[in-house]
This record gives structure tokens, C-alpha cells and sequence, in this order.
């Protein structure tokens, strides 16, 4: 079994032999560790990305809005993935950025699962009808993880969750009235000698 | 009173890096007074007469075990190298986590001896081969079955029986990677188990030797005196491979630096010193003279520098002798002033090391500051502005940013990979082809580039935007602002130009190990020893802390 460490430095290796710069290929190695210790596909798709880059020509797009889209040559994962990396302290104002044609999404993915820990926010990304979670770089979760990824995808949605609990009041009410429970009434003496009893808050 | 830290412009040169010396600091000290309450066990020692086979030995304490497994193969003279293109050792070794089943050391038999074409498990932590010194231990082996013990003068001009090419770990060749490990107390320290891997390797090397003096000779031969085995240690061969790891790892050298600079500022800062503390610093320095006059090397360069560091050492026990009053207030501040006033880096940082000696309560904690958590400083803080990052190149590379890369002499070399053996070498760009497959190293030049691109872009800027047209300067960005939070992660000097000395990144590296006796053997490669003096595994529940200055060969 191949290490991390291993899989890091040649990945980092092999894409400054692709064209990319140092910096862009230091980043690639990262997010393709990110993508092996998450049991996904990373190598397998990076490999098939760079096989594929010597045939055909993919668009380097560096600046996000909230619509993107390639009508020519899909995007390049790892360009887009960089620029997405970089912008999300002002992609994060955006609730939705739709990406049209991308290639090798889940080697996008992996800068996405990156930003998901920057602005500390969950981000959902739809890929066609394929639905994936990213929670604050800890975890992907997806519904279908288990089958094979795409090569290329139509369209991306990503979508910044706000910080919100996925469960009801009612729901947090009830535990919370349970966790009571386990506390004790205090008694007045008690009440008169704990932390700050005694003094005029006002001084 | 209050010490300033030094001005890493001053520190991080690398003349004054080269200058480094072991301290309590280093890793194979703070290694020691780890494991020194473990318990150690020769667990395995399946060699023939001649001293090939396998042995294990191991550290435990509680449920945690480390066994460190060792494979004795016989060579031919002729292929014994201690080049990293050689394909067969004396002997090789891996430090297993846990006990090794006889699986796993057949598993191992057939892959660690192989080296960098073998694979290794996440079960095995590090990995390393050695090579006999042949005179050394023939006459070692020689003396013993004799009923002798070996030639004093002969060890000393050696100082161990094997010598180390190599030691791997963090995940090379299917290593462990350090994650699975890290939060372990007991490795909370950097190259804590390459140093047990050679700490054992150590032990290895003196039973071996007695194993085969016996069944040489079994009725006559006697075993390795103690005392000599304690002055023996094991060698290591260092080539260019350990240069770009200094700075690979910016976060992590300057928490080295900085823990040894922390020390340092603490130690000016005392107001009355003990006499006690006076007295054992005194006794280290001049017992430490043993060892700079023991210290071997046929190179002209270090024999240069040893013979300035003798020089400025006793004439600095002399001003202690003559001139000093302990009873002063904040004497070592005095002392550190005096040294920069009158002596050369060598001599000043030989003295800072044993400065460290009497204060356990200052360098133990440090020791715990010595690692880092890379991964959290990896992300560009790309929000920031073009104006910021070019204050932060002003206030942190000022040299650097005086030096004419357009002058051949400052371009001069470049750093590679070798296609065959994957380790980093050093070759002059004009005269060697392979230039455009360059190294990230030229981390001066490009900072340079990177400022003057800053130059001439809006102050209002954020670095996304930036980075969107100056990609190849990426990887310079991340470190300038790794160096605004970490004042000693840069080595402040140009590792291109034509007077780099790429053996003083080297020395750097092994002075945090705690190597001893640097041996230059071009300015490309060196010599070094690595626990000679150091208590055996059977003394190390009580031994004397200041062993590195007490050697007798």
C-alpha cells in the first residue's frame, strides 16, 4: 500500500511534469492525498486527467462568478479547483455558483472539500443528479459514492450552507429537558457563596 | 532585564547555520531522556558464527512496544558502498510498531535488505542499512577472540563500528506515515524514532561484534569492554539528500531555531546564576576541548574551522578564568555579548550549546515545542492584499532582496532530482544540462521575482487576484507568509549562488540530530557520529546527562 506521504510527493511531482506551476502542484498533491485517505478515486482520475491532457484541450478559468460556463473545452479540475481555493473568502458571499462542462469533478471536489474548512461552512454540491456533501474537510459524503465517477459533467451546482443544526427545537428541546436531569437544586446558602454573590456588580 | 531575540537576518545566514553544534536540544539527547524508564530487551538473536542472520530488539513500556528488526547479510568487499546508488549493505534494518510475529520478519526479510526497491507496511516506522567500518571492526573482531581488548588509538581515530548510509521514515517506501503515529507522547519530538532505530543499531553493532570474536575463537575470546563500547557510536554517511528538507519544511526549522533561540534569551536573562550551574558549565566546556581535539577530518575547510574553535575556546576559558566574576549580574548576557565581541561562529554557538547544560527546567519544555503541525499553515491567506504581502518581503527578506540575480555568480547552481535514485543533487546551471527541470529551492531568487512583480501591481489587490496572472510565484507566496508568523522558517542566503557551501544545510540538520565530529568529506557530503559516549541500554534508568562531553576514546 502506498503511503500518503508517497502519494503526496508524486502527485505534487507528477503535475509540475504536467505544466502546472510549483505552487498549483503543491496544492494538487494535498488534495489528491485529501481524496485517497477519503478512499476516493483521486490517483485513478488524476492520471486519466493527465492522459487526456495531451489529446485535448481543457479552459483554465481563474476568475468565479456565480455562473460559469465552458461552451468549448471543459474546464481543467485542477485550475478551477486553485481559483475556487483562492476566491472563497468572496465566493462565500454567493449562496449558489453554478459551473457548466467540468471535467474530472472529483478532483474538484477535493478543493472544494479545502474551502468547506476555510470559511468553516458545510458545502453541498449537486453534479448533474449526483449529490455530495462536504463537511468542513473531515468528511465527503455522497449518495453515490459507491459508483463510479464521472469523467465530465454538465453541470455543478455549489451551494454554501449556512451554519444552521439539522435537527427541530422540538427535537433539541426534548434531549435538553432530559440532560436536566442530571442536575441539582441548589440550596439559598449555596446560591449566596457561588461566584460573584455578594458584590455590587456596579463597582 | 529583557534579551531580544537574535535578528534571524543574523541567524538564518548559512555560515552561522553551518556553525551549528549538538545541545540538549537535540534529538538524539531529548530521545534518551524519553526512553530512559523504558524497558529495553534483546528480544531475538538468530545470527551464525559469522554474524549474519536476524536479531530484535525492543523497547516497551506499558502496552506500547517498539522492536527494531535487524537483518546481518554478508557482502563482497567489492560491494560495499556507502553511496546511495549502492544495492547491498552489511546489514539493514526496520523499527516495527509492536512485536513482529515470524511473519513479519519473513515478510521483512525478503523486503529490507532490498531498501529504497522494497516496500514496507504501515506497521514499520523507519527504515535503514549500515556498512561495516572494515578495519575497525576486523580489528575489533580480531582483538576479542584474542582475549584482548582492541587498539584505544585505533577506535578513536574512527569512533564506531558501523556506519549508517541512510535512515528513512514519515511514510517513505510504505512506511508509516507520521499521522497514523503523531499523537503518541512519547514521539512528541522531531526524528524521535529514526533515533531509536539508530540507538539499537548501535547495541547491535557491539553484540554482533562479540558474537563473532567468540565463535572465532571460543575459548580464548573476551567481550567488548563497557566502557569502550560506551565510547564508540555509530557513524553516518550524509550526502545532498538531507539539504532540501530544511527547506521543505519551513514551519518545522523554525521551531527548531526558535526553541534554541527561546533558550538562549531565557539563559541571558538570568539575573544571579547558581554556582552550581556556573561550575557544570565551566566542567562541560572544558571537558568538551576532548572532543574538538579528538575531532578528525582531512578536509582543509573544517580543519580551518576546528582549529579557530580550539583557538577561541581556550582563549575563552581564559577571559572565564581571568576576567570574569560569575557573581556579576546576568553573566551570561556577558558572556554572549563577549563571545560575539571576540570569537568566531563557530565558537559562539559551541558556547550557547553548553550554555543550555545546567537549566532541564528551561530546554524540557522547549523540547516539546520542536514539532509542527505543518498542515495548518498550508493555506494562502489569499483575502490579504498585494501592499501587505510586499511589507512583509521588506520586513523579512531585506538581504535578499540586495542580491543581482542577473550576475552569473548569484544564478549560478540549480537543484535537481536524480532520474536514478530520486535524491536531490546540486549542479552548475551554465554547465550541466537539466536546468529547466529545477528544484523549488531557489527560494532567495524567487522571492526576488515575486517582489518585483509586487512592485509594479495595485497595492489594492487581493492575492486570488494576483495569483490569477503570477501562478509560478506561488509557491513563494505561501512561504512569505509562513515567515511572517515564523521568523526563523527561511534561511536568509542565497542556496544558488556560487559560494554556497551546501554542506552548512547539512550540518544544520545534524546538529539538531546531536551529531558529533562533522568530517567533510567534499563540500558535498560528510562524515558524522551519532552517540559516541552515550549511556548503553542497560544504564540509561540513571546516567549522566552531560555524557557528550565525558568521552574517553
Amino acid at each position: 500500500m502506498k503511503s500518503l506521504s508517497e502519494i503526496e510527493t508524486t502527485v505534487k511531482r507528477a503535475s509540475k511534469a504536467a505544466g502546472y506551476s510549483w505552487g498549483v502542484s503543491e496544492e494538487t498533491g494535498k488534495s489528491i492525498r485529501l481524496l485517497e485517505l477519503f478512499s476516493l478515486p483521486g490517483i485513478k482520475h488524476l492520471n486519466e486527467y493527465f492522459n487526456e491532457k495531451n489529446k485535448s484541450k481543457f479552459e483554465n478559468l481563474n476568475l468565479i462568478s456565480e455562473n460559469n460556463s465552458s461552451s468549448n473545452n471543459p474546464y481543467c479540475p485542477i485550475t478551477l479547483g486553485v481559483s475556487f481555493l483562492d476566491q472563497i473568502n468572496v465566493l462565500e458571499n454567493l449562496k449558489k455558483i453554478e459551473f457548466k462542462n467540468v471535467a474530472y469533478p472529483i478532483i474538484f471536489i477535493s478543493f472544494i472539500s479545502r474551502s468547506s474548512e476555510i470559511i468553516g461552512k458545510k458545502i453541498y454540491v449537486k453534479m448533474d443528479e449526483k449529490k455530495i456533501l462536504l463537511n468542513l474537510n473531515v468528511n465527503i459524503s455522497s449518495n453515490f459514492i459507491e459508483k463510479e465517477f464521472p469523467k465530465l459533467v454538465n453541470t455543478i451546482e455549489v451551494n454554501l450552507l449556512e451554519n444552521e443544526d439539522n435537527f427541530t427545537d422540538d427535537e433539541w428541546n426534548n434531549l435538553y429537558k432530559l440532560s436536566e436531569e442530571t442536575f441539582v437544586e441548589e440550596s439559598d446558602s449555596l446560591k449566596e457563596g457561588a461566584a460573584g454573590a455578594g458584590l455590587t456588580d456596579n463597582d | 532585564m529583557k534579551v531580544e531575540l537574535r535578528d534571524p537576518n543574523k541567524i538564518m545566514k548559512l555560515s552561522r547555520l553551518g556553525s551549528f553544534h549538538q545541545s540538549k536540544l537535540s534529538f538524539l539527547r531529548s530521545f534518551l531522556n524519553e526512553f530512559k524508564e523504558w524497558e529495553y530487551k534483546r528480544d531475538l538473536f538468530n545470527l551464525n558464527e559469522n554474524g549474519f542472520g536476524e536479531a530484535v530488539y525492543s523497547f516497551k513500556k506499558n502496552k506500547r512496544v517498539y522492536s527494531l528488526i535487524c537483518f546481518a547479510n554478508e557482502i563482497k568487499d567489492e560491494e560495499r558502498s556507502d553511496r546511495v546508488i549502492a544495492t547491498k549493505w552489511d546489514a539493514a534494518f526496520t523499527l516495527h510498531d509492536g512485536v513482529p510475529t515470524k511473519k513479519d520478519i519473513e515478510r521483512l526479510k525478503n523486503e529490507v535488505p532490498k531498501q529504497e526497491v522494497g516496500r514496507l507496511s504501515y506497521k514499520e516506522l523507519t527504515l535503514s542499512r549500515a556498512n561495516k567500518s572494515v578495519r575497525i571492526y576486523n580489528h575489533v573482531v580480531e582483538s576479542l577472540s584474542k582475549g584482548k581488548q582492541p587498539d584505544l588509538n585505533l577506535l578513536s581515530k574512527v569512533g564506531y563500528l558501523y556506519r549508517t548510509t541512510a535512515v528513512y521514515g514519515s511514510g517513505k517506501f510504505g512506511l508509516a506515515d507520521r499521522f497514523r503515529i503523531k499523537n503518541r507522547e512519547e514521539i512528541n519530538g522531531p526524528f524521535r524514532l529514526e533515533m531509536m532505530l539508530v540507538y539499537l543499531v548501535r547495541q547491535f553493532t557491539f553484540d554482533q561484534v562479540n558474537h563473532v570474536a567468540y565463535h572465532k575463537n571460543p575459548k580464548t575470546a573476551v567481550k567488548l569492554d563497557d566502557n569502550i563500547c560506551k565510547n564508540l557510536g555509530i557513524g553516518n554517511s550524509t550526502g545532498l539528500g538531507m539539504a532540501p528538507f530544511i527547506v521543505n519544511h519551513p514551519t518545522l526549522l523554525n521551531n527548531w531555531i526558535l526553541s534554541r533561540e527561546k533558550a538562549l534569551k531565557k539563559i541571558r536573562e538570568i539575573k544571579d546564576v547558581e554556582s552550581q550551574d556556573s561550575d557544570l558549565f565551566i566542567d562541560c566546556v572544558k571537558k568538551s576541548l576532548k572532543n574538538i581535539t579528538s575531532w578528525n577530518t582531512d578536509s582543509e575547510y573544517q580543519q580551518k574551522k576546528i582549529s579557530s574553535l580550539l583557538k577561541d575556546v581556550e582563549k575563552f576559558l581564559n577571559f572565564i578564568d581571568k576576567d570574569f566574576n560569575f557573581k556579576s549580574e546576568y553573566p551570561f548576557n556577558k558572556i554572549y555579548q563577549w563571545l560575539e565581541d571576540n570569537t568566531c561562529e563557530e565558537c559562539i554557538e559551541y558556547i550557547v550549546s553548553i550554555m543550555m547544560e545546567p537549566y532541564n527546567d528551561i530546554i524540557n519544555p522547549l523540547v516539546k515545542e520542536m514539532s509542527s503541525d505543518e498542515e495548518k499553515y498550508f493555506n494562502i491567506p489569499t483575502y490579504r492584499k498585494v501592499d501587505e504581502l510586499r511589507n512583509i518581503i521588506e520586513a523579512k527578506y531585506p538581504n535578499i532582496l540586495d542580491i543581482n540575480f542577473e550576475e552569473k555568480e548569484n544564478n549560478k547552481n540549480f537543484w535537481f532530482i536524480s532520474k536514478n535514485k530520486e535524491e536531490p543533487r546540486l549542479a552548475d546551471r551554465f554547465e550541466e544540462h537539466g536546468s529547466e527541470l529545477e528544484q523549488p529551492l531557489a527560494i532567495a531568487r524567487d522571492i526576488k521575482k515575486l517582489y518585483d512583480k509586487l512592485l509594479v501591481s495595485k497595492n489594492s489587490l487581493t492575492i486570488a487576484e494576483f495569483l490569477t496572472s503570477n501562478s509560478e510565484l506561488r509557491h513563494v507566496v505561501r512561504r512569505a507568509f509562513i515567515v511572517e508568523k515564523f521568523p526563523y522558517s527561511e534561511i536568509q542566503d542565497n542556496t544558488i549562488g556560487k559560494d554556497l557551501m551546501p554542506i552548512d544545510m547539512l550540518r544544520l540538520k545534524l546538529s539538531f540530530f546531536g551529531a558529533l565530529k562533522f568530517d567533510p568529506r567534499s563540500d558535498k557530503w560528510l562524515r558524522i557520529c551519532m552517540f559516541q559516549g552515550a549511556p548503553l541500554p542497560n544504564e540509561l534508568k540513571s546516567y549522566d546527562e552531560q555524557w557528550v562531553y565525558k568521552t574517553n576514546i
